[in-house]
């Protein structure tokens, strides 16, 4: 039963997406769009800035005294 | 200092964030506008029966489908600046915002991934009933997302429910339904979801316009006018009485954003409200005795500035050299502080913070290292006692070494409760420590007044073109009114346009602050090169066209086949 269900599920999107037209143009763009972003952006011009710090204490410590010594 | 800050720095973080929140906004609001007017009609599919209805929803959920995929993910982009480039900022909200954003998030993903998914491949295949289901919850949890969002905007501009924990120097959330449903947060929420209505509404009348004008699909274009300048009237008139309900919060919340929309110096009791102007350009400071306008004209109803602010026409209403200078009644009673005032009650705060983090570094290190710090001050003990000794010729008395470890660790116990208090005494005020004279209070005038002037005027023209547009689509006059098929057709430029300035007065508006009178946008940014942001602005700015120009193409290509309904 359960098994049926799952296959009517899995049936119904790839008959879906096998019947796409402008669509897979557009998941196309979707797929393209997000290995831009998430390889390309992400990992070369986005990096976490606090990521270089090793843990939260250290974040902590590096804002407090950025926070306090931009007021000086 | 911010003099470490490269002034440029903060610009060109500030512009590229703009850049990525329009381009963005340009997706969002057809997604919200859009998938209601489709869903109205699959509706009118359900209840009549007739397939014409169905073809007619289908098209526009095509159109909806390609604003949808090329839009999607777009607002990702704006995290990843948080993380990069507004780094400070983001670790001292994150608790705040990270359960909006993260509700956001599982409801983007499970209501719209899945209910999309039937939208788009169920027809035929699961009821009607159903199919119509997923079609609403799609742009329910749309909608809901736009919610979550707009929460965390809210905050930005009304920071409340939260307390800060010095300890970790992050805003901690200590009641979820005041961030969720404080009124910025509520108006916000409408107002905006609400143009995103009208820029859908004016997106289908816009379309089947052009449809009109071509002479085709006329049958088609004519309902599809019908249900849309219905639902953008009803979208301009609710958007009016949330607009008032966002400037009085603006009214209360950021007094120096209305005194800047208004380009209102000098405030008074029983303020007119600005209808268009041309504000002063030789105006330089605040104080000068210069003219803020070379020309303008009031809205002709006496005081109603200050009747949409606070509810009573002879209601004082600050300006901008009454808000640096304080001394004004506010409107629950308190006297306003001077921008001085603030300016030393932020330094306090800051320092506060700074002798808080000194004393709990001693605290930890009296408790860590008790015992060496203890033969320290033993040392120091004996060391005094022989210079007494020596310089007397008597027996010191001193105190011993633990008594004067008790003596220390409790001094520095009343410097964390002391410095705690400072803190929290004067912590509404922490931001303005960043600000070096009361000037740099004042966000870009000309930006936010105009900006403001250009989305009152086109939301009243659109509200009076779909009122004209409901009464001749009505009369069934439409189809014979190419001036009106134009005027619908240009027109979705204009509430696109309407709406990013809405966006502008929001954000500029508030300038200096990335939060309300906490953080100014000098102490939130990460110390990142600028020529680093500027590489990156111009990355996203090809990268945005590009698919800006995708989704015109594919638009255009699926507007010009047309819904090929058999209209006969």
């Amino acid at each position: 039963m359960k098994t049926s269900v799952l296959k009517r599920i899995l049936s119904f999107y790839v008959e879906g997406f096998r019947s796409m037209t402008i669509g897979k143009t557009l998941w196309l763009i979707i797929l393209v769009k997000l290995f831009v972003m998430f390889v390309f952006l992400k990992f070369f011009f986005f990096p976490s800035y606090l990521g270089k710090f090793d843990n939260a204490a250290e974040k902590q410590k590096y804002v407090s005294n950025e926070l306090i010594q931009r007021a000086k | 200092m911010i003099a470490e800050i490269d002034i440029s720095l903060i610009d060109w973080s500030r512009a590229q964030f703009a850049l990525t929140a329009f381009y963005h906004w340009l997706f969002v609001p057809l997604t919200l506008g859009l998938g209601i007017v489709q869903a109205v009609m699959e509706t009118i599919y359900y209840k009549t029966g007739d397939e014409f209805w169905k073809k007619t929803a289908k098209f526009w959920m095509k159109l909806f489908g390609i604003n949808f995929a090329i839009g999607v993910a777009t607002g990702l982009i704006l995290e990843f600046e948080f993380g990069t480039n507004w780094s400070n900022y983001s670790w001292f909200v994150g608790d705040i915002f990270g359960a909006p954003l993260a509700i956001e998030g599982v409801v983007a993903f499970f209501m719209e991934a899945t209910f999309i998914a039937v939208m788009f491949f169920g027809w035929n295949k699961v009821s009607k009933g159903f199919h119509l289901a997923s079609t609403w919850l799609t742009i329910l949890g749309a909608t809901i997302s736009a919610f979550w969002i707009l929460v965390a905007n809210g905050w930005m501009q009304y920071p409340t429910g939260m307390g800060f924990n010095p300890d970790t120097v992050r805003n901690e959330m200590e009641s979820f339904w005041a961030v969720a449903f404080s009124p910025v947060a509520i108006n916000k929420f409408f107002h905006t979801v609400l143009s995103g209505w009208i820029i859908g509404a004016m997106f289908v009348a816009g379309i089947s316009s052009w449809y009109l004008l071509r002479k085709r699909e006329i049958k088609f274009a004519l309902s599809s006018i019908k249900v849309a300048v219905v639902f953008g009237l009803i979208a301009c008139l609710l958007s009016i009485w949330t607009g008032d309900g966002s400037a009085s919060q603006v009214a209360k919340r950021q007094p120096m954003k209305l005194a800047a929309m208004e380009g209102l110096y000098e405030g008074d009791n029983g303020v007119n409200l600005v209808g268009i102007g041309i504000l002063n350009p030789s105006k330089k400071e605040y104080n000068d005795n210069e003219k803020a306008f070379l020309f303008k004209i009031d809205v002709p109803i006496p005081k109603l500035l200050s009747y949409l602010a606070f509810g009573k026409f002879n209601e004082y209403v600050p300006g901008i050299k009454n808000i640096l200078e304080g001394g004004y009644k506010q409107p629950d009673g308190a006297i306003a502080l001077s921008a001085e005032e603030k300016i030393a009650r932020g330094k306090l705060a800051i320092d506060a913070l700074s002798e808080y983090k000194k004393a709990k570094a001693d605290s930890a290190l009296y408790a860590n290292k008790a015992d060496s710090i203890k033969i320290v001050l033993a040392a120091e003990i004996e060391n005094y006692a022989e210079t007494v000794s020596d310089d007397t010729g008597a027996t010191s008395q001193a105190l011993t070494a633990d008594e004067l470890f008790s003596g220390k660790t409790a001094e520095i116990q009343t410097k964390i409760v002391n410095s705690r208090k400072q803190l929290d005494d004067n912590f509404d005020y922490f931001g303005y420590g960043y600000i070096k004279e009361p000037k740099d209070l004042i966000p870009p005038l000309s930006l936010t007044f105009y900006a403001f002037r250009v989305m009152v005027i086109l939301g009243g023209f659109l509200l009076l073109l779909f009122a004209l547009a409901t009464y001749l689509s009505y009369k069934n006059k439409f189809e014979t009114k190419r001036w009106l098929q134009w005027t619908c057709l240009i027109s979705i430029f204009l509430a696109i346009f309407a709406g990013q300035a809405g966006w502008v007065v929001a954000e500029v508006g508030r300038q200096p602050w990335a939060i309300q009178d906490i953080l100014p946008t000098s102490a939130a940014i990460s110390k990142l090169s600028t020529s680093s942001v500027q590489l990156t602005f111009f990355i996203f700015l090809a990268l945005f066209t590009i698919l800006l120009i995708a989704e015109l193409k594919i638009l255009t290509s699926a507007i010009k086949k047309g819904p090929q309904i058999n209209e006969q």
